[in-house]
Parts: C-alpha cells; structure tokens; sequence
C-alpha cells in the first residue's frame, strides 16, 4: 500500500500569538514551530497500516526549507521519504493546489493528513483535495478500517459519528482519538537524518482570498470574583442571581 | 446580490445552523436568498419547514440516492444550485458537515473561500469576513477576490428567524447527471450518543478540570449541566487522563465553542483551553486556587473548592431556574 501523508509545520500550541508590524500576520519572533498535531495521527495512522499490508509511507509537504522539519519528524515517527514543494503560500487554495498537482503524480492508494492545522484552522485542505483529484474523502475521523478495496470511516459529528464508506484510492483526515502517535526514538531521529527528502520547486497560483488584517480579540470582562469564606452557599446564591439576573443567562 | 444558502438536513429536519445562515445573508444585503437542499427525505416535508423569512426559492433534488449523504454528490448539487440561481454568494453553516462540503463548492464554483466566520462587514460590494485563527487567539479578515464567494459561517453567532414567511417560496428541482462515481463516498450510519448534548452546539456548557482529582467525581458536573440544561465538557488534562471522550475536550487541540454561558469548574485555564473557550458570551469560574490564568478571562468567579461550591450552586441555579 502506498500512502501519502500530508503534513504543516504550524506555532506550537503553547503560542503566545503576536500580530507582525505588517498588521496581517504573525510575528514568527520567538515562536516554536512544530509538526502539527493533527498531522500526528495521520503519520500514525499511516504506519500502522504499513505495518499491517506493507508499502511505503511519504510525508509530503508545502513551504519553505523550514517546512523541512516537520517531514523530518514524520520520518524519524517512520515514515520512509519525504518530499517538499517549495513554494510560496499564497493562500489555502493555492497550498491545496500545490498538492494536488505532486499527489496527481504518486499514484497512492490512500491519502492521509490531520483534520486541519491549528494555525488557519480552516479545514480545507482534505475537501478541496478531494474536489481536485476527484477522489472521495471523509473528514474528522476517528476509526479507519480497510477492506479490500473499500475505506470504512467513523467521522466525528455533532452529538455522535456518522460511518462512511469510500472506495479507495481515498483522502482522510484525521481527528484526535484515531490513535495514539508514537514517539520517535533517538536512533529513529539519527536514522531520519540520512532519508531522503526531494525537493520539487513550484509556483503558486494567484490568490483567491486576501488577507485584510490580523488582530487580537479584545472582549471586556466583568471580571466579578467572588470569594467563599467558609460560605459557600451564600456565594453560590449570590452567582446563580447574578448570571439570571445581571447577565440574564440562566 | 443573490445569496444561496445550503439547508442541512438531519433525521428529516433542518438543522438551525443553517436558518441562521439567512440573517448572515442578510446583513451582507441579500437581493434575493435561495436555498437548497440535497437529500431523499420528503421534499414537501423540507420545503415547509424552508419556507423562512427571505427565501423566494427552494431548489431541491429528486434522487433516491441521497438517502445515503454523499459529501461529493451534495457538493455537485449545491454547486449546480448556484449556477442555476447565478448566486454571487453562497453560505454553507459550519458544522460537522458544512466544514466539509463548503470548500468542496469552492472548488467547483472556482471560488475564493473563508472559512468559520464570525462577522461580515459590507462596505458597497466589498465584502469583509473575519474568522478566528490559531483556535481564536487572533482574527483574521479576509477578502474574496474571485466573482463567487463561497463562506461558511459560525453557528450560534446569528439569530434564525422565528417566523415562518407566508409567501410561498418557489420550488425548482434540478436535473442533474449524477453518476455512481459520484456517490464515492455514502454515509452508512449515524450514530447519536443518546440524549447527550454536543460541546459544539451547546448554549451552555459546564467543563471540568483536572482539579476533580478523578473520574468518579464526575457526577458534581453532571448534575451541574442537568441543573442548567447544559452539555458537560472537559479540559485537555481530563481527556488525556481517560477520564472523558476526546468527544468532549474543549481548546485548541479539541473544539472551539461559543456558547452564551460557559462554566469552567477546577480548569486552571491553559493558553490552549482559553484559546477554545474565550469567544463564549459570559464565562464563570470556579478554582481554588486565586490565581488560576481562568479568572483573567472570567466575566464571575469563585475562588473556592469545587467540591464544596458545587452542590450548593447546583440547587441555587434550580431555585432561579424554578421561579
């Protein structure tokens, strides 16, 4: 089986986030970036399942030489190459784009990556991928079976999980709960070192989405802390008549 | 401007997420709305429930097929629907399921798409959308530049219009060429946790921390959530620690809510919790410990111990709530 792990290399989620001088982006100053998490369980997933039908796993990502990193980790978890499309980011399209048009060229049975990055947050990278390869996919997944030639996903949903079957070659993305990533071991991290990562060099599209401005949510707070004292019903009185009736919650 | 709003349906009804969609459609200065709706449940049974405030058009499709959701095939539908109504817009709420097919329809329309937003601003036929980034520690606004702009938009941020419109909505189904192909991907089963509500709609939400010292005091929120009609959720510690489903973790790796009430009980308040949680309209506290990062963020707070609080603030939320 030859599976494609699509992975990002977002802020640590510790981020403290600073808007750049430029008003639309973050101030990289300090930052800590890692593999995204979500990406973790789609590398996991991706080994487990090499483990199982044999094949080959590559970790394939998009940006710059830092992007780097985050293949690398894929490969010290296990993963066997790597590939970097260097290119500029100019929007979420363009990355999904970028991807589409290397994955055309692999031939993999299944594609896999996290649910999104937990810097934009969009979620689109995996529907869009889908729309571009015309393959079918399933989101936010939280179990994966393979038989035969069919895919069986559970997708996280509102107040439950839907079960969804795909005929394969097929896209997953993955949510927290499909599996416990691995941590890789000190001669897996040295072993990483010498596997492969080809570099394709590509040029983005144009953008169809521009970005404004960024900024930091400022909501005021009441900020009413009450203290219990040996009391606590007195103040437990006190919060229930505040949220009905100051705040008008409850 | 013509606006299409994707109508989700579950278990044959609409979802409110996306009535909500129309007051969003609204504010962008709709001309004319127009909804759609893919799915094999009785069509006339929709179209009465879609006949809200604003919507002059329904368009439906008549396929057996959808009695099994396909994300691909719903996405062709709603694509299609676009075209036929040359919307300039199209709104998809972003649950679960919108999350999924709203970038799906951008592809197909060659749209540029912003995702979850939280707030439109118009300015004539600009259109600025702001939606949350790093699990809303920022936001970013963004601005479409392609002809069609596809968004998705937040639920629980807008107000579904209460009253049913008396004029009849007019209904056009569409004749499209569907083939196997497209149904790659079908839906078998959904399975509802019964009776609970999920973190991700909830009004109100009552999460516990790590500070419940272990699972078997997990009662103490439960009875809290009942007493509010709230759903339970939990910190990233308490999921990691088995305590509670993954399910159910709210902050930057689990979800990111909204809710007009939020109670975090014994939640310390870590940059990732607060990240998931600090959009809510009004936040309660209660720690033990004063200087918990929670109560910097907190509209009303407790400095107290949960175990002492809550049964207490359990039967006083029962008395206001009983008057």
């Amino acid at each position: 089986m030859k599976i494609i792990v699509c992975v990002s290399h977002v802020p640590d989620t510790t981020t403290k986030v600073n808007v750049a001088a430029d008003g639309k982006n973050i101030d990289p100053a300090g930052v800590k970036f890692i593999l995204n998490p979500y990406d973790e369980f789609a590398v996991e997933e991706a080994l487990r399942l090499k483990e199982k039908y044999s094949g080959e796993v590559i970790a394939v990502s998009v940006g710059s030489d830092a992007s780097k990193e985050a293949i690398r980790q894929a490969l010290a978890m296990g993963a066997d190459k790597g590939i970097l499309i260097k290119a500029d980011k100019s929007d979420t399209f363009a990355v999904a784009e970028l991807l589409a048009n290397t994955l055309k060229t692999q031939g993999a049975d299944l594609i896999l990556l996290g649910k999104q990055s937990i810097d934009f947050d969009g979620m689109e990278i995996a529907p869009m991928l889908a729309e571009l390869l015309d393959m079918p996919a399933a989101t936010v997944v939280v179990s994966l079976q393979i038989e035969g030639s069919t895919a069986i996903a559970e997708k996280e949903v509102e107040g439950g999980k839907e079960k969804i079957a795909l005929s394969m070659p097929c896209i997953i993305s993955a949510q927290k709960g499909l599996n416990d990533p691995r941590y890789p071991s000190l001669p897996n991290i040295m072993k990483a070192k010498q596997k492969p990562i080809e570099e394709i060099a590509a040029t983005a599209s144009a953008p169809r989405t521009s970005v404004i401005k960024m900024d930091k949510p400022e909501k005021k707070r009441i900020g009413k802390i009450l203290q219990v004292d040996g009391n606590a019903n007195a103040v437990a009185q006190q919060l229930a008549q505040l949220l009905h009736e100051e705040a008008k919650v409850i | 401007m013509n606006i299409l709003i994707y109508f989700e349906e579950r278990n044959g009804s609409i979802r409110k997420p996306s009535f909500e969609a129309i007051e969003a459609a609204t504010k962008l200065g709709a001309s004319s709305i127009a909804a759609v709706v893919a799915s094999a449940s009785s069509a006339s049974v929709l179209n009465e429930q879609a006949k809200r405030a604003g919507i002059a058009k329904i368009f439906t499709v008549d396929d057996a097929r959808f009695g099994e959701y396909s994300s691909k095939a719903a996405a062709k539908v709603i694509a299609e629907a676009a075209k036929a109504f040359n919307a300039d817009v199209v709104i998809i709420a972003a649950t679960s399921r919108g999350k999924d097919l709203a970038p799906r329809v951008a592809v197909r329309l060659a749209a540029g798409y912003v995702p979850d937003v939280t707030n439109f601003s118009v300015n004539g036929s600009t259109i600025h959308a702001t939606h949350p980034v790093y699990a809303g520690k920022a936001n970013v606004t963004m601005e479409v530049t392609t002809a069609v702009k596809v968004f998705s938009t937040r639920p629980n941020l807008w107000k579904a219009p209460k009253e049913l419109s008396t004029n009849e909505a007019s209904v056009e189904a569409l004749s499209l060429n569907l083939d196997e192909s497209d149904f790659s991907d079908r839906t078998k089963e959904l399975m509802l946790s019964q009776g609970k509500l999920d973190v991700a709609e909830a009004d109100i939400i009552v999460t516990g921390g790590r500070g419940l010292k272990g699972p078997e005091n997990w009662g103490l929120i439960e009875n809290l959530a009942t007493s509010l009609g709230a759903a339970t959720g939990a910190s990233r510690a308490v999921v990691d620690a088995g305590w509670r489903p993954h399910s159910e973790q709210v902050g930057q790796t689990g979800k990111t809510v909204s809710p007009t009430l939020y109670v975090a009980i014994a939640v310390s308040g870590a940059i990732q919790h607060l990240a998931g949680m600090s959009s809510s309209k009004t936040i309660v506290a209660i720690n033990k410990d004063a200087n918990a990062p929670i109560f910097a963020v907190c509209d009303y707070g407790i400095v107290g111990d949960a175990f002492e609080v809550l049964p207490q603030l359990t039967e006083a939320i029962n008395n206001v709530r009983r008057h």
